[in-house]
């Protein structure tokens, strides 16, 4: 498939940086585990967090890190959008008789994200293994779907900055509060932040639809329709269609407009 | 063939004023100028032509050559290149052009150049012994053997364009757009470039359009000009009927192609 010829050329680039690659892979794994002792120190002292244990917290933190780099990894074309566009290469993908989607997808891969996901496959393991559940064939589902939903709520989010980017390449640190910012945010349990916190980040940028609300499921605190919590991942994915639409427009003002 | 008939584009581009305060403002509200970057281009370029396609800087060449390859959607005017709307048909255009950006590159940067052709020949679903043929033709009349091994950064600036051609044509397109194809490069390099680019156009009738500030790549070339200036077609003829003319006469080209955009206020 040309996908992943398009990504057997990026590692051969990659190949060439070979001790910068490992810097990095070290780097980042150690940012994720630092953000996670912080989380460790924290519960040593306090043990619950409105009412959420350390285990129930440290699979929040390893779902979305692991999602998180997993989208990084395979998505950083979009991520990294504004460069496409300022560099000017964008219009070479045009130029191309190949779907744009598939072409930017194609023009990086990050494999250095590889460090993160390790640490938060790490996590994950100790936070299942803590969590007092009985893993049923169910429970391991919602857990890989939760995994698999925030891949591609994180992927819509990089849509919609890339699609800005047709618009200015000026003031995009405002993408990051969505998607660095929204890291942070819901690698914490989401209700610690209050109610409109919560709400934005169900109903607007669903990030609790693949942490806080399956992991209820999970535990056994789902109260009432048990089934809709155990399929809020699911319900969360389609978050990525409104966003496809709105990158789809970003591409035809681009056509209409240029650079 | 390619053809344009009535082609207008026009942007907004914000206004700028100097100093902190007006950028400031401007955070706020922009103004914006209208620009007609293209102002009702009509031109015809038959098969196996080539075409020297000149003008100064920001005198629209850019915008339509986007137009013609199916980046830019025209605000008015019809355009076909091979039979094609560019903007409505922008994939099966795609396996009809070559293109070569001179300040750009369409090649991978960090591995051998042959790598670049391969994924190139699976972007393009090129089939295997037909790219097979057509990569080792280029390889031999750009003599790029030697280092079509080596990683694109290590190569020289006139190595690397004679890449970008062969790269633009590993397809084979019927028509190729040149954006400055020999800018930066070397007497011998220079020479190399536009003796290759007669024997694609006289060999396999490939339609070539030019864009150069290097009027010695025309003279080289072609004698059908095209001049285009402040978004409009100036001139679509001959270089010997304007060499020939009285004011002309015993000038250098440059001299000459100065006086062209004189006479039209460029």
């Amino acid at each position: 498939m040309i996908y992943f010829k398009y990504i057997r050329m990026q590692l051969r680039s990659l190949a060439q940086y070979r001790s910068t690659f490992w810097f990095i892979i070290m780097g980042q794994s150690l940012t994720c585990a630092a953000g996670f002792a912080s989380m460790t120190m924290m519960f040593d002292r306090f043990h619950t967090m409105a009412g959420w244990t350390y285990a129930e917290a440290a699979l929040c933190y390893a779902a979305v890190f692991m999602a998180f780099s997993i989208t990084e990894c395979v998505a950083r074309g979009f991520d990294s959008f504004s460069r496409l566009i300022v560099s000017g290469d964008f219009d070479r993908l045009l130029l191309r008789p190949r779907a744009l989607t598939l072409q930017v997808l194609g023009s990086s891969f990050e494999l250095t994200r590889l460090g993160r996901l390790i640490v938060g496959g790490t996590i994950l393991q100790f936070a299942a293994r803590n969590l007092g559940v009985a893993w049923t064939a169910d429970k391991v589902i919602v857990l890989i779907l939760m995994i698999l939903s925030g891949v591609v709520i994180f992927f819509g989010v990089f849509l919609l900055g890339a699609a800005m980017c047709f618009v200015t390449v000026e003031g995009l640190e405002v993408v990051n509060i969505f998607t660095d910012g929204g890291r942070e945010i819901a690698s914490y349990p989401l209700p610690i932040y209050g109610k409109t916190a919560l709400r934005f980040f169900t109903f607007i940028i669903p990030y609790g639809c693949f942490n806080y609300l399956p992991l209820l499921y999970l535990v056994g605190r789902a109260d009432g329709h048990a089934a809709l919590y155990a399929l809020s991942p699911l319900i969360g994915m389609l978050f990525v269609i409104p966003c496809a639409f709105v990158w789809k427009a970003g591409v035809r003002r681009y056509l209409s407009t240029g650079n | 063939m390619i053809t344009l008939n009535g082609i207008r584009k026009s942007f907004k581009v914000a206004k700028r004023k100097p100093g902190a305060k007006a950028a400031l403002a401007a955070m706020f509200h922009r103004e914006y100028n209208i620009v007609n970057a293209v102002d009702g281009v009509s031109f015809d370029i038959p098969d196996g032509e080539i075409v020297g396609y000149i003008g100064p800087n920001g005198a629209g060449k850019s915008t339509s050559i986007k137009v013609m390859s199916g980046i830019l959607i025209p605000d008015e005017g019809t355009c076909t290149v091979a039979g094609l709307t560019p903007w409505t048909d922008r994939k099966r255009l795609a396996r009809r052009i070559g293109a070569v950006f001179g300040q750009r590159t369409q090649l991978w940067w960090d591995v051998p150049i042959i790598d670049s052709f391969d994924l190139l020949r699976d972007i393009y679903r090129t089939p295997q012994d037909e790219y097979k043929r057509s990569r080792d033709r280029l390889v031999d009349a750009l003599d790029i053997g030697a280092f079509i091994n080596t990683p694109l950064r290590q190569v020289s600036l006139g190595q690397r364009m004679r890449a970008e051609l062969a790269a633009s044509l590993l397809h084979s397109p019927d028509i190729l757009f040149l954006d400055e194809p020999t800018i930066g490069l070397d007497a011998v390099s220079k020479l190399a470039v536009r003796q290759f680019i007669r024997e694609i156009n006289a060999e396999r009738g490939v339609t070539v359009l030019l864009t150069t500030h290097d009027m010695h790549d025309i003279e080289a070339l072609t004698d059908h000009i095209i001049l285009i200036g402040k978004g409009r077609i100036l001139y679509n003829g001959t270089m010997s009927a304007v060499k020939s003319s009285k004011t002309a006469e015993g000038l250098p080209v440059e001299e000459i192609v100065a006086g062209l955009y004189k006479e039209h206020g460029l």
